[in-house]
């Protein structure tokens, strides 16, 4: 380009560079608006500076997104989907195909640590409440990657072609037999066939490596982007936009990169990392909740498991399905039980506009309002735990106290997030 | 009042727990597995094992995803898969399947006997592990004229599988005794007693618990060939991350951060 003395060339327009033009860089963000959404995104997006241990949990979620989108390419390249094939050419790439069961293990401790980590995200969001104005589509389009997630786990569970991968989509894929009027014929729509069958399998995988996988991806990108257009809460739920340097840089906050990207998340994923690997490398089954033990046994249409059990990122709501067995107003337990496991999913969505707590913060919330939440935890913990067990009469109760609790927490906060003392909120972060 | 909800909030946080765990104890049942030392990195045991599952198993039983030649992984050479192992296949690098059909497991045992490749791993439960069960289960046959086969099962009541090994253990027979229902009033329980020897094998009891977990060891190696060499690995790959990588990472972490207050 500009040869030797010439006056260094200055790009106009929005891929301007305030810095002397020069090579490639120069040449592609004339085209191409590389450096301003670098600037936009990275060098100068500007993070408040008090983001502490809840606040890994969104780049590890993208790590692990990444982890399994990578293991995943290598995974479809040796998997057969198809109902005679399916399950021994699981056990093929676990044998033969060289490090084949180390992408195996990566990918199937990922599923499950992709919730955790989701699980860990949410939680924070609503520590500090990050879904209040003005964030609220932040936290909508992660509710949708939440129920995506969902998807992608339940469609990927049926591949192995195990037992629980077989009854386990079939106890799903009936529940929206429940449905009125539509219900059995839609069931069958969705299974291709009256029974789960290879017509599903083939289904459930194009689900799982194009569809959904291709919906994530979009919605990530918009959960991203809206955070950066509202920018990020912080562990004392202040505006840091409300104060601002003569720059029109918030006072309180720093770019995201280098501070958080080398100087906090790399940290993160390290520690991260080492907890994938000890899960991968010596436990990889986790004690039958991540690798559940009936799968090792290939699917079987005429031998129904005496315990179906979901994964253990699934349990809570299923508790939640098995707890609904009342007929209310002559309508089948069944559907009451498949609309209480829809709405308790679904009702994150409504949290922005439950919400009515002046603050924040859980800093600066009443003790009534932490005990709420702790009870709210463990009330999940358990149903959680209940979902992996068979229901007995016990169990069931329990089940049906805790569902009543969950759903309470929800519908009751226009309530009971106004009472209590409040603290005084900062004007500023503290460190 | 708002000290009396939030009291009332923490002592049911605190008592569902409580009340949830004692439901749990309840309803564990299920019979006791003997707990089988894991052999599945001893290569003489698994050794010793591999020849008794060829010899025993490996005629109703196959084990497809299993290729001999993996058997090297054991110590074992080519010539010695070939000369003393390799019954189903004529090629060492062929998988262990059999010619017996599914569909006549089915007409003679009642049900297909399954394939063993991960038997040991689908075994798992909360009662024990895979190793256990099957430890327990190659243990506790009984003579049973009851049965079509003329034997039954202790861990795996009216089991299709007749019991192989009964050469090396012998036969014996099950006492059972009836008990009054603790739970019930009239009813009563049948409670297993124990063994008693009608035909002794070639093995002494302890000479067959051992041949047992041999064979245990070898199913529970072949169901994940690559176990050992996984923890090896883990091993490294953890050293690299805690020694290097995290280091590293906190070193950046100090550097960046150092002058953020």
């Amino acid at each position: 380009m500009a040869a030797g003395k010439k006056e260094p060339v200055v790009v106009s327009g929005l891929g301007a560079l305030d810095k002397p033009a020069s090579g490639l860089l120069t040449w592609v963000d004339a085209r191409f608006p590389l450096m301003e959404n670098w600037r936009a995104h990275m060098s100068e997006y500007y993070a408040p500076k008090n983001f502490n241990f809840w606040y890994f949990f969104g780049s590890l979620a993208l790590l692990v997104l990444v982890i399994q989108i990578v293991t995943g390419i290598f995974l479809v390249m040796h998997y057969k989907p198809d109902a005679q094939k399916a399950f021994e050419s699981v056990e093929y790439i676990m044998r033969e195909v060289p490090w084949g069961w180390l992408v195996r293990y990566m990918h199937s401790t990922g599923a499950s640590m992709f919730f955790i980590v989701v699980y860990l995200h949410m939680w924070r969001g609503m520590l500090y409440g990050s879904y209040r104005k003005p964030r609220e589509l932040v936290w909508i389009f992660g509710v949708m990657i939440f129920l995506c997630l969902m998807g992608e786990a339940f469609f990927g569970y049926l591949l192995p072609w195990g037992q629980m991968s077989y009854w386990g989509a079939q106890v799903i894929v009936n529940l929206f037999g429940a449905i009125p009027v539509i219900g059995p014929d839609l069931s069958i729509w969705i299974r291709g066939d009256y029974v789960v069958s290879d017509a599903t399998l083939n289904r459930f995988f194009s689900f799982h490596v194009i569809a959904i996988p291709l919906v994530l991806l979009g919605l990530v990108a918009a959960h991203i982007l809206a955070l950066h257009e509202v920018g990020s809460n912080n562990p004392d739920g202040v505006e840091i936009k409300d104060k601002k340097d003569a720059n029109g840089i918030p006072l309180d906050s720093i770019p995201f990169h280098p501070y958080y990207t080398i100087g906090h998340d790399l940290f993160a994923a390290v520690v991260f990392l080492m907890v994938f690997s000890i899960i991968v490398f010596f436990a990889p089954e986790m004690g039958g909740y991540f690798l559940e033990y009936n799968n090792f046994i290939p699917a079987d249409s005429l031998k129904t498991p005496p315990h179906i059990a979901p994964v253990w990122y699934f349990t809570p709501y299923y508790s939640i399905l098995r707890a609904m067995v009342w007929n209310f107003f002559w309508v089948d337990a069944k559907v009451w039980g498949v609309i209480a496991m829809g709405v308790s999913t679904l009702i994150f969505f409504f949290l922005p506009w439950l919400d009515r707590s002046p603050v924040k913060s859980i800093r600066y919330r009443p003790t009534l309002h932490k005990v709420i939440y702790g009870v709210f935890l463990i009330c999940f913990f358990i149903l959680g735990y209940l979902g992996t067990l068979a229901p007995t009469d016990g169990r069931t109760l329990v089940s049906q106290i805790c569902m009543v609790i969950y759903f309470a927490f929800f519908l009751g906060m226009p309530w009971w997030s106004r009472m209590g003392q409040f603290k005084p909120v900062p004007d500023r972060v503290t460190m | 009042m708002k000290k009396l909800i939030s009291t009332l909030l923490l002592a049911l946080a605190a008592g569902l727990p409580l009340s949830f765990s004692s439901v749990a104890f309840a309803n564990e049942e299920g019979v006791h597995l003997d707990h089988v030392e894991d052999r599945s990195t001893n290569v003489q045991s698994l050794q010793n094992g591999a020849k008794l599952f060829v010899n025993y198993c490996l005629n109703c039983h196959g084990a497809q995803s299993m290729r001999y030649n993996r058997l090297k992984d054991i110590g074992l050479t080519d010539e010695q898969i070939k000369a003393n192992l390799l019954f189903t296949a004529d090629k060492v690098g062929e998988t262990m399947t059999i010619s017996l059909t599914k569909a006549d497991g089915k007409a003679w045992f009642g049900a297909a006997p399954p394939d063993l490749s991960v038997i040991a791993r689908s075994k798992s439960s909360e009662a024990g592990s895979g190793a256990d069960w099957l430890y327990t289960y190659l243990r506790t046959f009984y003579r049973d004229p009851e049965r079509p086969t003329g034997w039954n099962n202790l861990v795996f009541p009216n089991v299709g599988m007749p019991h192989v090994l009964y050469e090396l253990q012998g036969e014996q027979r099950a006492v059972f005794v009836q008990e009054k229902n603790p739970h019930e009033e009239g009813k009563t329980i049948t409670k297993f007693e124990g063994f008693e020897i009608e035909k002794a094998g070639t093995l002494s009891k302890l000479d067959y618990d051992k041949a047992v977990a041999d064979l245990v060891g070898f199913l529970v190696w072949m169901g994940e060939p690559e176990a050992a060499h996984r923890k090896q690995l883990g091993i490294l790959v953890l050293l690299f991350l805690g020694l290097l990588l995290l280091p590293c990472a906190w070193w950046l972490h100090h550097v960046y951060w150092k002058d953020i207050h």
